[in-house]
């Protein structure tokens, strides 16, 4: 009952109701269990002559005690009858494994609660997680329970069977001779195991192809390289090496990072406290990102223009040597930002880093590796080794395959997974050329993709599989389940298993048999480790010390180098909440806003002020981009600090063929979206006269007050390392609170908790907001909601603009209760609902609140949230085993609001006290916002201790109480933003 | 008629009623409205109270059955029309009983032929008032007994005493009940009155049984008018405390534009002028109705005419001190606020305001205006309008932008806001209608002791 069930859901169709899951889990595996009345293994005991199966299991056993016993050592998932060692009813147990995006893998660990994977972790010993994950990792688990997921097999739509699907391939399979009709198409992959099928399956029909696409990928970065170096390589970073980060249209803090790492990396030099010189970041870039946000300095620029920026600038710093031809197309204060950044670059050789984003073409990421080698980077801030996946120029491959396909070429195409059809380049009508040919589709719902195929195979969750990924560089990790399949899915490396002809196909067969092949002797222990630490020791690549070919170099980048064209330019970016449409039914993420537009629900054209104006566009105009003769609608949105003539555009809305949630949820752009302009490309726009309704999250986008025109201090503090310096040097700040009419809190004895944002780390980047979703089963409560203001999230990331409308700065600020010690919600309570707890938490008693509102209107953080309507209503069954059985879930008509992840301190109060009634240690708390950043910027502890983390950092010069003049005496406080300017640019 | 007319004292001190009634003409004009059938305009009326009644029915029903969300209720403003016309409709019933105990302390003859209508009034828009804070709350299956110290399951805890929302559960209980009290005192010898006229065994025995055994005693008069006075004395400084402790759901709060000193006059001055006014609205609508010229006499509608004009100076020095402190006190949030008000997106809702509440009343400097029915009639709706938007833009305007830029927002109705109050509406005019249809809408008692002292006063008259 509460162990890990094989559910399966395949054989319903329509509405059924179970009484258990046990009885819904109607597998062979669960019957052949229920007959076997001992778990596998244990009726063998009982045959004469099984001695030595006795000690082998017996010598298993010891060897699995000797590991944390939360592993579990056979492939079958099995109901806790069967026993997990140290399993506590109602404790959680904690599985390490790994995911991949796009060829690129995240080590994770999964919260399981009786069997049900609820809450995603980092896993801290991954190199690229290090504990954090981001907002698409924290959401991934309601993913795995979407109920539109796709349940069953089916052949044109018609239901059928995984046998009938064997069955019709090993037929299939006959008549493909040397495999001239094959062709495999998958997301960009890097398991190990699967490369292992992959070269079976080139052997086995040797005229195949796989292709391999992602509708975002790094190609661009790895044929830079290529040309940089001669041979395809990948570059990391140290961004808490350099003291200087330049980023040409770069969000390597925000969606051009797949992995927590560079965020981590980055935070790391943003402390100023623990000694460390304060980095100082340039973004040049035309969208504005949470990278420019960070930015010390930003200049807007097209991203057409970027290359002759990072040309400008490599003749700045006298990378070759010689006088380079440079475009002239600058104005003066772009020159003068260039000359000051190729200066204090120049001053710390060795210590800095230009970075280029994956949309800039190859020439810019070959000239970027040039500096940064000129600059003497190289093996200090940036080293190369081999990608983990396989490089190739996967728009001509896919290009190749339209062609195929459409001259009849192609007899079987096998989709392992992802949604081509929605995300290949526009150049060719995919649904049609699918048409044309057999296709079998693996995919994760019933999307455009899986509509155009013959074979319709439903694919596992990451979740629900085995598997193994490699990180950027190299480390590889076992993605292991944490429950069978919902609705008996398979993952494309067991399709890839039939493909190949091997007679073992499961998962956990191939990925155990390529490991276990890899490490010869020694293979269980090790196959234990990998999977109790989530990485396999030793997998690392090793650096590659290359040397760039500068002379190659600039003859390339001289002869690509081509005036940007004028006139407008679309530029196309991951969604914050889809990605590239992986996530359209994820309604999590759909209501968890853009960091920088606050958008919720919808994307949009987003366009500078200044451009705005010219084309007469306003907020929700419908705009027509077209581009080679293909065209497509997007409402407008005008974000300040846009690049003039540029228009930034959203993967992955507008599914036509989605689950309930993302059906229709925003404008597809792919369909302006060709090979010639992937990335970015010019555009003609019209104005279509129509609107339509965008929704935000924040509708006053600065702290200059509208009709007086004043800024409002002791909300965001924000000042320069020199006044910092002053500040510190001076004892810091000065908080004078006055008398009061209520007695001072209690502070003589206990734990009393509170917590440290720093703004100075904090990057926006909603991991914490969708870590707290899921943490605190917080209701989504779509868009027309959202529209009247009844969003439900406990922690928001308020943005604020300032300066100038064209060109400002902005700052991000986690908002969430604050813990006021004279809490103004509690005085007003009448039914005394909110109260404080003796730790200094002020707590929700939702069972109390009669929802009167008033606690609402009196928090001058707006940060209680109420229930309008029963948000919990009409929740499919399965969707419900997403909840954190720790956290109530709110019914309608009561106020709630975070409670600083209260269960999760009472959680380890009872270990702590259970281990010999030893205190909580510092640190041992983790709030599911502070656990998901991957900034370090949140840090909640015990004030009463003067030597936690969150003490010494109140005591910080940084530290103040937003609208502390109202002397609510709040125990969240934040470390002020710090600007670290360029003297020559201020 | 004529004689009054020359009389220079009569120019001076008209009697309060005129007509030349004697005790019999009274008892019989008042009377017979309850007696006879009621004229066709009372059908009229009802035709439209009860549906407007059932509506508030509906909509409360599909609220409680849907949640606070079928309203235009939202982050940041967690209070819209629900508190804007509970607050409204307490200030209406503000006027029955200062004009009935304050009044009558200050032996103002005058009140005597329209506290009774007042009264009711006030007991009705109370009863319209108190639907908002039980139904504006989340769970109101819960708040309709955890806001009383009653004993429950959660008898070992206690209600927050701290929070002025508990102390509005007492005010106006005990408003309510004591102006119930007050009312139905001053009805028993009208009741006694009506038993005696009643020629059916029911009437007979429903008013038998109200008026409570009065026989007209003079034991039974001393007492009477004793437990009257001290009825009166216990509800004048309830007419203030009520307002004053509703006025400290916002004072003591620390919302800039609630957080304020200056909220318990003005909110008590605002209630008595918008008390004034609905009460010139309904005796003007039902002086034509019935015909009561006599009785409420202009004498009558010019007095709180003046009322009206005195209140409405007073709210109106209230909006500008309240702009005065705002910029005096330096605070950026409070001079924001205030600004935003006037200025911001609310600022249609704020200018209406200032032209209903302070602009409209300056006509009754002018005794053409305090004489003329139409132009009081019009003058008492558009105060009646002005207050509504006096408490829409305290609660709307303060809460839509407080302190975190970020969190700014708006409050738009929905057709549940709009149907509710409109809903209040019908259970008032239907609670009204049904009063004047069965109870004396005039103080039968208290007319005749007025009656004689002025008639004799005027030594005139037809007899």
């Amino acid at each position: 009952m509460n162990g890990l069930i094989p559910l399966n859901l395949s054989s319903l169709t329509g509405r059924k109701y179970w009484r258990s899951l046990n009885q819904l889990a109607d597998s062979p595996e669960f019957r052949q269990w229920v007959e076997r009345e001992f778990p596998e293994g244990a009726s063998e005991l009982l045959d004469n002559g099984s001695r030595r199966t006795l000690l082998k299991l017996m010598a298993a056993g010891f060897g699995l005690a000797g590991l944390t016993a939360c592993r579990r050592p056979v492939e079958k998932i099995l109901p806790l009858s069967k026993g997990v060692e140290g399993y506590v009813h109602g404790r959680p147990l904690h599985y390490a494994t790994a995911v991949a995006s796009c060829g690129i893998g995240t080590g994770l660990i999964i919260e399981c609660n009786d069997g049900r994977p609820t809450k995603v972790e980092g896993n801290p010993r991954h190199p690229f997680s290090l504990g954090a994950t981001n907002a698409f990792q924290q959401a991934m688990v309601l993913d795995l329970y979407d109920p539109d997921r796709a349940r069953q097999v089916q052949k044109k739509g018609v239901k059928s069977s995984w046998q009938e699907f064997e069955a019709w391939w090993k037929e299939t399979e006959a008549t493909l001779g040397d495999g001239s009709g094959l062709r495999i198409l998958s997301a960009r992959t890097a398991s190990p195991s699967l490369d292992a099928l992959k070269a079976e399956i080139a052997k086995k029909y040797p005229q195949s192809a796989w292709i391999e696409f992602d509708a975002v990928n790094s190609d661009r970065i790895v044929e830079g390289l290529r040309l940089a170096f001669g041979q395809p390589l990948v570059p990391h970073y140290r961004f808490d090496q350099a003291d200087v980060v330049v980023a040409l249209d770069c969000d390597f803090l925000g969606i051009d990072t797949l992995t927590p790492q560079p965020v981590k990396q980055f935070a790391a030099r943003r402390r100023p406290q623990e000694g460390r010189e304060l980095n100082r970041l340039y973004a040049i870039e035309s969208n504005f990102t949470v990278t420019g946000a960070m930015a010390d300095h930003r200049l807007r620029a097209r991203a057409s223009d970027i290359g002759a920026i990072a040309l400008a600038l490599a003749r700045e710093l006298n990378v070759s040597g010689a006088e380079l031809k440079v475009l002239d197309s600058g104005n003066d204060r772009q020159k003068k930002f260039i000359a000051a950044v190729a200066k204090d670059l120049a001053a710390r050789r060795g210590r800095c880093l230009v970075v280029a984003g994956p949309r800039q073409p190859a020439e810019v990421h070959a000239l970027v590796a040039l500096i940064n080698q000129a600059l003497g980077n190289n093996g200090q801030t940036v080293s190369y080794t081999r990608p983990p996946f396989t490089p190739a120029d996967s728009l001509a491959e896919v290009g190749r395959l339209a062609a195929d396909l459409a001259a009849g070429r192609v007899r079987t195409l096998v989709v392992l997974g992802g949604n081509p059809v929605f995300t290949l380049p526009a150049d060719h009508n995919w649904a049609e050329l699918f048409r044309k040919t057999t296709v079998v589709a693996l995919t994760a719902d019933e999307n455009e993709t899986w509509k155009a195929a013959t074979w319709q195979l439903p694919e596992a969750h990451p979740f629900e599989s085995w598997g193994d990924v490699r990180a950027l560089d190299g480390t590889a990790s076992i993605q292991q389940p944490q429950i069978q399949p919902l609705w008996g899915g398979r993952s494309a490396l067991e399709i890839a298993a039939l493909l190949a002809g091997r007679a073992q196909r499961r998962g956990y067969d191939i990925v155990r048999g390529y490991w276990t092949a890899q490490w010869g002797a020694d293979a269980e222990k090790k196959w234990q480790q990998a999977l109790y630490e989530g990485v396999i020791e030793g997998t690392r690549f090793p650096a590659v010390d290359a040397k760039a070919d500068a002379p190659r170099v600039f003859a390339a980048v001289q002869s690509a180098l081509k005036p940007a064209p004028a006139g407008i330019e679309t530029v196309f970016y991951p969604s914050w909440s889809t990605f590239d449409g992986r996530f359209a039914n994820n309604a999590w993420l759909h209501e968890t806003p853009d960091p920088m537009t606050k958008l919720v629900w919808d994307n949009a054209a987003l366009l500078s002020p200044a451009t705005a104006r010219r084309l007469g566009v306003k907020d929700g105009d419908v705009l027509e981009l077209a581009a080679g003769g293909r065209a497509v609608r997007c409402p407008a949105m005008v974000l300040p600090g846009h690049a003039d003539d540029s228009i930034s555009l959203q993967l992955g809305y507008g599914r036509s063929a989605c689950g309930r949630v993302g059906r229709g949820v925003g404008h597809r752009i792919e369909g302006l979206r060709a090979a010639a302009n992937f990335w970015f490309g010019p555009a003609e726009v019209r104005r279509t006269g129509s609107t339509y309704a965008l929704v935000t999250t924040q509708e006053h986008h600065t702290l200059i007050e509208p009709i007086t025109g004043l800024k409002r201090h002791n909300i965001v503090e924000e000042y320069t390392v020199e006044e910092y310096r002053r500040r510190a040097a001076h004892g810091g700040h000065e908080s004078h609170h006055p008398t009061d009419l209520f007695p001072e809190f209690d502070y003589s004895k206990g734990y009393q908790w509170g917590m440290a944002i720093d703004l100075n780390a904090c990057i926006g980047c909603n991991a914490c907001m969708v870590a707290c979703t899921a943490e605190n089963n917080i209701p989504v409560v779509g868009k027309e909601q959202v529209a009247r203001g009844r969003e439900m999230h406990w922690i928001r990331l308020d943005r604020y603009f300032s300066g100038e409308e064209e060109d400002p700065q902005a700052v991000m600020q986690p908002m969430a209760c604050v813990h006021c010690e004279k809490a103004p919600c509690e005085s007003v309570c009448p039914v005394a609902a909110t109260a404080h707890s003796p730790e200094g938490i002020n707590e929700m008693a939702y069972n109390r609140c009669v929802g009167t509102r008033y606690c609402l209107n009196n928090c001058p953080y707006k940060v209680r949230r109420f229930n309008f309507l029963n948000w919990n209503k009409d929740i499919p069954e399965v969707r419900k085993m997403v909840f954190n059985p720790d956290v109530t879930v709110r019914m309608r008509g009561v106020m709630e609001k975070c409670n600083y992840c209260v269960q999760r301190i009472e959680e380890k109060r009872s270990q702590a006290k259970a281990e010999g009634r030893r205190p909580i240690r510092d640190g041992e708390v983790l709030t599911a916002c502070q656990q998901a950043c991957p900034a370090d910027a949140i840090v909640f502890g015990n004030i009463n201790d003067p030597e936690s983390r969150v003490s010494k950092l109140k005591r910080e010069a940084r530290d103040y109480s937003v609208l502390e003049e109202l002397n609510t005496k709040p125990r969240t406080t934040y470390l002020a933003r710090l600007r670290n300017p360029n003297p020559e640019l201020v | 008629m004529a004689d009054l007319a020359i009389d220079p004292r009569m120019e001076l001190n008209p009697p309060l009623v005129q007509g030349g009634m004697n005790y019999a003409d009274v008892t019989e004009k008042i009377s017979t409205i309850v007696e006879g059938r009621p004229p066709k305009q009372w059908y009229i009326a009802m035709g439209i109270a009860v549906p407007l009644a059932l509506l508030l029915f509906a909509c409360l029903g599909y609220l409680v059955a849907t949640g606070i969300g079928v309203w235009g209720n939202n982050s940041p403003v967690g209070w819209g029309w629900d508190i804007t016309n509970f607050v409204w409709w307490i200030g209406i019933g503000h006027a029955g009983t200062l004009i009935s105990a304050i009044l009558f302390l200050f032996r103002q003859k005058w009140r005597t032929s329209i506290n009774r209508a007042a009264e009711a009034m006030t007991l009705f828009a109370v009863a319209c008032a108190a639907i908002y804070p039980l139904f504006h709350t989340g769970r109101p299956w819960r708040a309709a007994y955890w806001l009383f110290p009653l004993p429950n399951e959660f008898l070992h805890m206690w209600q927050n005493f701290r929070s002025p929302l508990m102390w509005d559960v007492f005010a106006v209980s005990t408003y309510g009940t004591v102006s119930a009290l007050f009312w139905f005192v001053g009805l028993i010898p009208d009741l006694a009155t009506l038993r005696d006229r009643a020629t059916t065994p029911l009437r007979k025995k429903i008013y038998g049984l109200l008026s409570l055994g009065w026989r007209g005693s003079a034991t039974q008069w001393r007492h009477y008018e004793l437990a009257y006075l001290l009825l009166a004395g216990l509800s004048t400084p309830l007419v203030l405390s009520v307002h004053s402790i509703v006025s400290f759901d916002f004072a003591t709060s620390l919302l800039p534009g609630w957080h304020t000193t200056i909220f318990p006059p003005y909110f008590v001055a605002g209630a008595v002028f918008s008390g004034f006014a609905m009460v010139v609205t309904l005796m003007t609508l039902a002086r034509w109705i019935y015909g009561l010229e006599n009785l409420i006499t202009m004498k009558h509608l010019e007095n709180m005419c003046k009322v009206m004009l005195a209140t409405g100076m007073i709210v109106g020095f209230a909006y500008g001190t309240e702009f005065f402190i705002a910029w005096y006190s330096a605070n950026q949030y409070e001079r924001f606020i205030f600004l935003n008000r006037a200025f911001g997106p609310y600022a249609w809702a704020y200018w209406s305001m200032i032209a209903c509440n302070v602009i409209a009343p300056q006509f009754f400097w002018f005794k053409r205006f305090r004489t003329s029915v139409p132009a009081m009639f019009i003058l008492s709706i558009f105060i009646n309008i002005g207050m509504w938007f006096e408490r829409f833009v305290i609660i709307a305007t303060s809460l839509h932008r407080d302190f975190l830029p970020s969190s700014w927002g708006y409050f738009r109705p929905t057709w549940v806001d709009i149907g509710t109050y409109a809903g209040t509406f019908g259970l008032f005019l239907t609670l009204f209608l049904l009063f004047l249809r069965f109870l004396p809408s005039i103080a039968i008692s208290e007319v005749k002791g007025v009656l004689h002292q002025q008639v004799s006063a005027a030594h005139g008259g037809s007899h």
